[in-house]
């Protein structure tokens, strides 16, 4: 019975460690899991974050139209400064006829110094500038204001001679590799080439637009494309993005990389960019069967008007008001007859332009030139092919959040694909994940280049590759070495803090309205809510569509009993952002909320880029902008501000120091 | 299950998974579990247990918000339904720290008659509704992961070799994927010494969640 029982109990022992074991491993492996989830789900909130405010912003730029709608219809300039400092900003987008183009963006008579140690591009180019010019960038030196110019000028007589929609052929280069959104991110696009080789005649590729903005080497990434464009014309091919366009570069930061790297010539290179961006294809067709585009199409497309449109004439403005239309147009015409004598005077150039271009230029009205269409019908399909974006839902509408384009759905695809016989439409436009996502049936693919685009770790970027059968295959990449050695958890923690940063300036940015929404919910003023009714209130004042919810923790640290204080929270949130103490509080709030379009009528109105504008008019600016805005600022609030913001004491505004002034703490 | 016997019944029964039936050092740390369930009834509906119409309204309301807001992040097509292989993360997410098991047992009640491998709102949300009512999943606390760990040490040296975690973590219980695996192991392991020190490994990731 000894050796019996005894084996019993070992047997019950070990039966009970097994048992142990088993359970031991089911609760780690039920936490584990959990955590997962909870870092997915904060990895989608951060997601959701970035989107809405990206998103947000380009709704400013709707609000800027709004705004110089406004002044069309209620602004009557008392004064020839006035009419002058309004049309300034209506005439931003004129081209230049070619003489006068060649006259103004002159480079022959820059002289290359013998110091400069840069390439030196001559052309016709070869392949070995295009190795010199990567090389160079990879050491971070600059490319002499001389050879951009010159570079400039060559591409566009390049691109002058290219049809609106490019055709490529698999049967000449085995395969075509096709990158999407590259965002001023040079990193991304030495990746690209590490990893899949340079442009040659075996390697074709084509850009689908958004190569400059955002990131700070827009125009690296331009000087080597066109580069390339001009080596090898049959094998490179440039889309049009919507950020190949001058009012959104002076928003989103190309402008301002110019003109900080060239502080001389920029003004010249900004305006010979101008004037190669119109003239970039609108699409590409591979082998007749794959359409690539930027944005997307409209269910009003039509390939064959776009391929017969003039591409590079301008955008026609805001169209006012019927009531007040030829008032107007009136009005802008005596304006822009004095601005172009001016321009003539100061080029000196004789009468015999004709007028055609100048008002085409400013105001759309109906074009009897070339075929039966109308500028806006042009202009529809032009906004329609870039601006566009896909939705799971089936229809067409416009989409209000960009400004421009419109909601594809899926039978607008099929329509699509079937009319003109294609296989599946390529377009990038949006920030993916994974670089890049298939969506209406694996007949639309979005592919994004611009890895880490909202912030290191946020995503990949990838590139397609389409063989003769145009079966694609993908190519994910991350350009950051410190993103690959941080753990999952730390990566996304990362991007998140800076969702959140984001997130808290734009809430501060409407203290006020949030404090009138939440003493609705506080009706005897016992100056605390529930946590559910911050939730209600905050989405009913930003319009973000997030799931506040969730986001909650991250935002409100300070809650008892489920009661939100909020003046104190608001409080809070004011001490993070760095102010100027001596500014009226509501005034730096709404400076704050309309940071992005200030700061873009700032740049129109600095016509000659300088950084600097006077303080008177600086004045009228505020003025109109807040009388638009409905905001109330008393000439003292206006004298103050100024004053605080002139660092020069010279009388003029260093508008970039101001705008500096008001923007978050980044972490270096 | 057995009725608690701290609170005087009602609606907020825990309700626990084989595991309650453990012995020796789990089965403490499944008492812990128990008292945990029941604390935060109270706070929750706002009155004493025992009422049967004690779950305010406002209450249930906030947690549908809840939950509608976590549904709505994973159902990218925006037509009131997510896939559901997501199922098991929103309902982590909302706080919740089911088994597989149990996780299947939640589907089998979303499910459609037909599956069709999507899960509609509409029947998620009673059903989530109820089980963050009744806390049927609760959180393992800190103390109950730490005897798990300490379950698998032999030697109670305080750390486990890689090769002994992987062998648990892919053969028993509910099996992880080699994805899993790696993932754990990437934050988890000591590259020098090949092993996890667990300990610090859950100090860590509580750190990393608040």
């Amino acid at each position: 019975m000894g050796s019996g029982s005894s084996v019993n109990a070992n047997y019950k022992y070990s039966l009970q460690k097994s048992e142990n074991a088993f359970k031991a491993a089911v609760l780690i492996q039920q936490w584990y899991r959990r955590y997962v989830a909870r870092l997915e789900m904060r990895r989608r909130c951060t997601w959701r974050i970035f989107q809405s405010i990206e998103y947000a912003c380009e709704q400013d730029q709707i609000k800027l139209h709004n705004f110089f709608s406004y002044l069309m219809d209620h602004f009557t300039p008392s004064s020839s400064k006035e009419r002058d400092f309004i049309s300034r900003m209506f005439i931003s987008g004129e081209s230049f006829k070619e003489a006068e183009l060649e006259k103004y963006c002159d480079y022959e008579s820059l002289e290359v110094p013998d110091s400069y140690t840069g390439p030196r591009l001559s052309f016709p180019l070869l392949p070995d500038h295009a190795t010199a010019l990567l090389e160079a960038f990879k050491q971070k030196q600059q490319l002499h204001a001389r050879y951009v110019l010159n570079l400039l000028h060559e591409t566009r007589k390049h691109l002058k001679q290219l049809p609106n929609i490019s055709h490529v052929s698999t049967c000449y280069s085995e395969e075509v590799t096709v990158c999407g959104d590259l965002h001023g991110q040079l990193d991304d696009l030495f990746l690209i080439f590490y990893k899949n080789g340079l442009p040659s005649p075996s390697k074709s590729y084509v850009f689908n637009g958004d190569f400059v903005d955002r990131g700070k080497q827009s125009l690296e990434i331009l000087i080597i494309l066109f580069t390339f464009l001009l080596i090898y014309p049959k094998e490179v091919h440039l889309n049009r993005g919507n950020h190949e366009d001058h009012m959104v570069n002076l928003r989103y930061g190309f402008a301002k990389e110019v003109m900080q790297k060239y502080k001389v010539h920029g003004k010249k290179i900004l305006k010979m960019v101008q004037n190669v961006f119109c003239w970039l294809p609108l699409a590409t067709l591979i082998d007749q069967k794959v359409l690539i585009i930027h944005g997307g199409i409209s269910d009003t497309t039509d390939l064959d008007m776009l391929e017969k449109i003039q591409r590079n004439k301008p955008r026609p403005t805001q169209a006012p008001s019927m009531a007040n239309r030829l008032e107007f147009s009136k009005w802008v015409r005596q304006t822009v007859q004095e601005q172009i004598e001016w321009c003539r005077r100061l080029v000196d150039i004789s009468e015999s332009e004709d007028e055609e271009l100048t008002y085409s230029s400013v105001v759309s009205l109906t074009d009897l030139d070339g075929p039966c269409w109308t500028r806006q019908e042009e202009w529809k399909q032009i906004l329609d092919i870039l601006w566009s974006d896909p939705m799971p839902q089936e229809g067409c509408r416009v989409n209000t959040v960009r400004g421009g384009g419109c909601y594809f759905g899926p039978d607008v695809t099929e329509k699509i694909l079937e009319k003109y016989n294609l296989q599946f439409l390529i377009r990038s436009h949006e920030c993916k994940q994974e670089g890049y996502e298939f969506c209406h049936n694996r007949k639309v693919l979005t592919i994004f280049s611009a890895s880490n685009y909202y912030e290191i770790g946020s995503n990949r970027g990838a590139y397609v590759k389409l063989g003769p059968d145009l079966v694609p295959h993908f190519v994910q990449y991350q350009a950051n070495k410190t993103a690959h050695t941080l753990t999952m958890t730390q990566r996304i923690s990362r991007v998140e803090e800076s969702a959140f940063r984001a997130l808290r300036e734009k809430l501060f940015a409407h203290t006020s309205a949030l404090i009138s929404a939440f003493k609705a919910y506080d009706k005897d003023n016992t100056g605390r809510i529930t946590l559910s009714n911050w939730a209600t209130a905050v989405e009913s004042v930003l319009h973000l569509g997030l799931p506040w919810r969730m986001l909650r923790p991250q935002l409100v640290r300070n809650t008892a009993n489920g009661m939100l204080e909020y003046k104190s929270w608001l409080g809070d949130l004011a001490m993070e952002q760095r102010s100027q103490e001596h500014i009226q509080s509501s005034l730096l709030e709404v400076i704050y909320r309309n940071r992005s379009n200030l700061e873009t009528i700032f740049r129109i109105i600095d016509r000659d880029h300088s950084g600097l504008i006077s303080f008177e008019e600086f004045h009228q600016t505020w003025k109109l902008f807040s009388s638009h805005m409905n905001i109330e600022v008393t000439d003292d609030g206006i004298n103050d501000l100024v004053r605080s913001i002139d660092f020069n004491k010279d009388g003029n505004i260093d508008f970039n120091e101001f705008l500096e002034a008001f923007r978050l703490v980044k972490q270096a | 299950m057995s009725q608690p016997s701290l609170c005087g019944g009602g609606p907020c029964a825990w309700r626990g998974n084989d595991i309650g039936k453990g012995m020796g050092q789990l089965e403490m740390g499944l008492g812990v579990l128990q008292k945990v369930a029941r604390a935060p009834c109270a706070q929750l509906a706002g009155t004493q247990c025992g009422d049967k119409s004690y779950w305010h309204d406002g209450a249930v309301a906030e947690i549908e918000k809840k939950i509608i807001e976590a549904f709505e992040v994973f159902d990218h097509e925006c037509n009131k339904t997510v896939d559901v292989r997501e199922i098991g993360s929103i309902v982590r997410s909302l706080g919740c720290f089911p088994t597989e098991a149990e996780l299947h047992e939640l589907l089998a009640k979303v499910e459609e008659e037909e599956p069709t491998g999507y899960i509609n709102l509409e029947k998620f949300l009673p059903v989530m509704t109820k089980v963050l009512l009744d806390r049927s999943y609760p959180p393992i606390p800190e103390d109950v992961l730490l005897h798990a760990f300490e379950a698998l040490d032999e030697n109670k040296c305080g750390y486990i070799t890689k090769e002994e975690l992987v062998k648990y973590l892919t053969e028993e219980g509910e099996p992880f994927t080699q994805e899993e695996m790696e993932d754990m192991l990437s934050t988890a392991l000591d590259p020098e010494t090949n092993t996890v020190c667990y300990r610090d490994y859950i100090s860590m990731m509580i750190v990393d969640e608040s």
